[in-house]
């Protein structure tokens, strides 16, 4: 099993890895194309801006080969709204491999970022996610609108998707590698996915 | 819906957990690492170190225990105290803190509060506010270096306009500290905390007076706080965080309910 992170710089690269690391697997962290190429399985990381983001990986070269994968790709909070197709952050354009948008959460009343631990309702075929209401933690001030590639909701001030997918390509909008036994079930369903 | 937060805050030095009053004739509780698993496994929703190692004469101190934490735990954990500059925040972020936390540092430097949202971003930058209630003059004001008696001292600035300073700067979390509360377990100061409440559009945790169960729902119910921070209360097992839970949802308080230990390999 070959588990590939890949390295966008950002702050929480070691706790992914350390999460997956505590399910029984190894993890290579790389910005290499051929490996990210030739994993069984390869992890999206992100926090920061989506702006700095795309521009890391359009300076790593890595844009063209991030869109040509077929094995499972988890993308996590930043990383999820990179696989959708634009941004209002930054106002930059994404690797648009799920057909979805990434807008500002509006104000509710509510404090904002949203952060804390936050229920999931997922959909009927979401592989990843099977229980309703279960808590993951989320910090994101940016967010994906529910629509048909949505997999699971959430509620803050308004609905917005949690969780994305389209062909081989998922996203998550919270951190699995900090949301508790939740998370560790999700990443461990994710790692073990089969997609024929 | 989004719980709100229980998060034990635990005074690290020289790698160890220890207990002291007012920073001094410190006993050592135990190991960082099992303390820290033992609090996530039975219902924190999120952790605080806070870093009391003296690094007064120079010298490289060593952080490698936030590596072991992030190794350990699966929720979210800060680490605050010390951090002066880009580069010590790059070193516990990389190591896998989820978020640092700044006080005294950014009353010197507010700069340095941009310069760490735009390097790292918003979500993982904490401003902690030590915050006193002057009776006298009927105002709240932002005291600095308190982590050391002989220097401690009021700063210049009121606690609103400190509050509204840091969050302009884009800090992503307020702690605030309730000094004429703090370690006297009389309950978190509710009128502080809801006079400021209004100006804080980010979350706010606050800190300082939990003493028993109810104090934790008054700060829930009464003063909005996003989450409320306590030590000794924890550490010395005067009551358990599924005590608190439990007495959250009890009054109707969104609360993450403790997960049932279960084995994921």
């Amino acid at each position: 099993m070959n588990v590939v992170i890949v390295d966008t710089e950002c702050a929480n690269l070691t706790s992914v890895r350390f999460a997956v690391e505590r399910l029984g697997y190894s993890v290579l962290i790389t910005d290499d194309a051929e490996q990210i190429r030739t994993a069984d399985c390869v992890i999206l990381p992100g926090v920061g801006t989506a702006a700095a983001a795309m521009r890391n990986l359009q300076r790593k070269q890595l844009v063209e080969p991030l869109r040509e994968l077929t094995q499972p790709v988890l993308g996590i909070c930043l990383g999820m709204q990179l696989l959708t197709s634009h941004s209002e952050e930054g106002d930059v354009d994404c690797l648009n491999l799920i057909p979805a948008k990434t807008k500002r959460l509006r104000e509710h009343g509510l404090p904002l970022p949203h952060m804390g631990w936050n229920t999931l309702e997922p959909t009927d075929d979401n592989p990843l996610v099977d229980t309703n209401d279960s808590y993951c933690y989320f910090v994101h001030s940016f967010a994906v609108a529910v629509d048909e590639y949505t997999i699971a909701s959430s509620e803050y001030g308004e609905r917005f998707a949690s969780m994305i997918r389209h062909n081989n390509y998922f996203g998550a909008q919270f951190h699995p590698e900090r949301s508790g036994k939740t998370g560790e079930a999700l990443l461990k369903r994710f790692l073990e996915l089969k997609l024929c | 819906m989004l719980a709100k937060r229980v998060i034990p805050c635990l005074d690290v030095r020289d790698g160890q957990v220890v207990k002291g009053v007012k920073f001094r004739n410190h006993e050592v509780i135990g190991d960082i690492q099992p303390l820290a698993k033992r609090y996530a496994e039975s219902g924190a929703d999120e952790l605080v170190f806070y870093d009391i190692t003296a690094s007064a004469d120079g010298r490289t101190v060593d952080k490698s225990w936030v590596e072991r934490v992030a190794r350990e735990i699966n929720i979210p954990f800060t680490v605050a105290g010390g951090i002066r500059s880009v580069e010590q925040a790059q070193t516990m972020l990389s190591m896998g803190a989820d978020k640092i936390s700044i006080n005294s540092p950014a009353l010197l430097n507010p700069d340095l509060i941009n310069t760490l949202v735009e390097e790292f971003g918003q979500q993982c930058i904490v401003i902690g506010i030590d915050s006193f209630y002057n009776e006298q003059s009927d105002q709240y004001e932002v005291h600095q270096f308190t982590g050391d008696e002989s220097k401690s001292r009021k700063s210049a600035w009121q606690t609103k306009d400190w509050l509204q300073e840091v969050i302009s700067r884009g800090a992503g979390e307020i702690v605030l500290n309730c000094m004429n509360q703090d370690g006297v377990r009389r309950g978190y100061d509710i009128a502080q905390l809801s006079a400021l409440r209004e100006y804080c559009s980010v979350p706010l945790i606050a800190s300082g007076g939990a003493g028993e169960i109810q104090h934790f729902v008054d700060a829930f119910q009464q003063a909005k706080v996003d989450g409320a921070l306590a030590a000794s209360v924890f550490h010395k097992n005067i009551f358990s965080i599924s005590d608190v839970k439990a007495a959250m949802a009890a009054n109707n308080v969104a609360v993450r309910p403790i997960e049932a230990i279960q084995e994921t390999q």
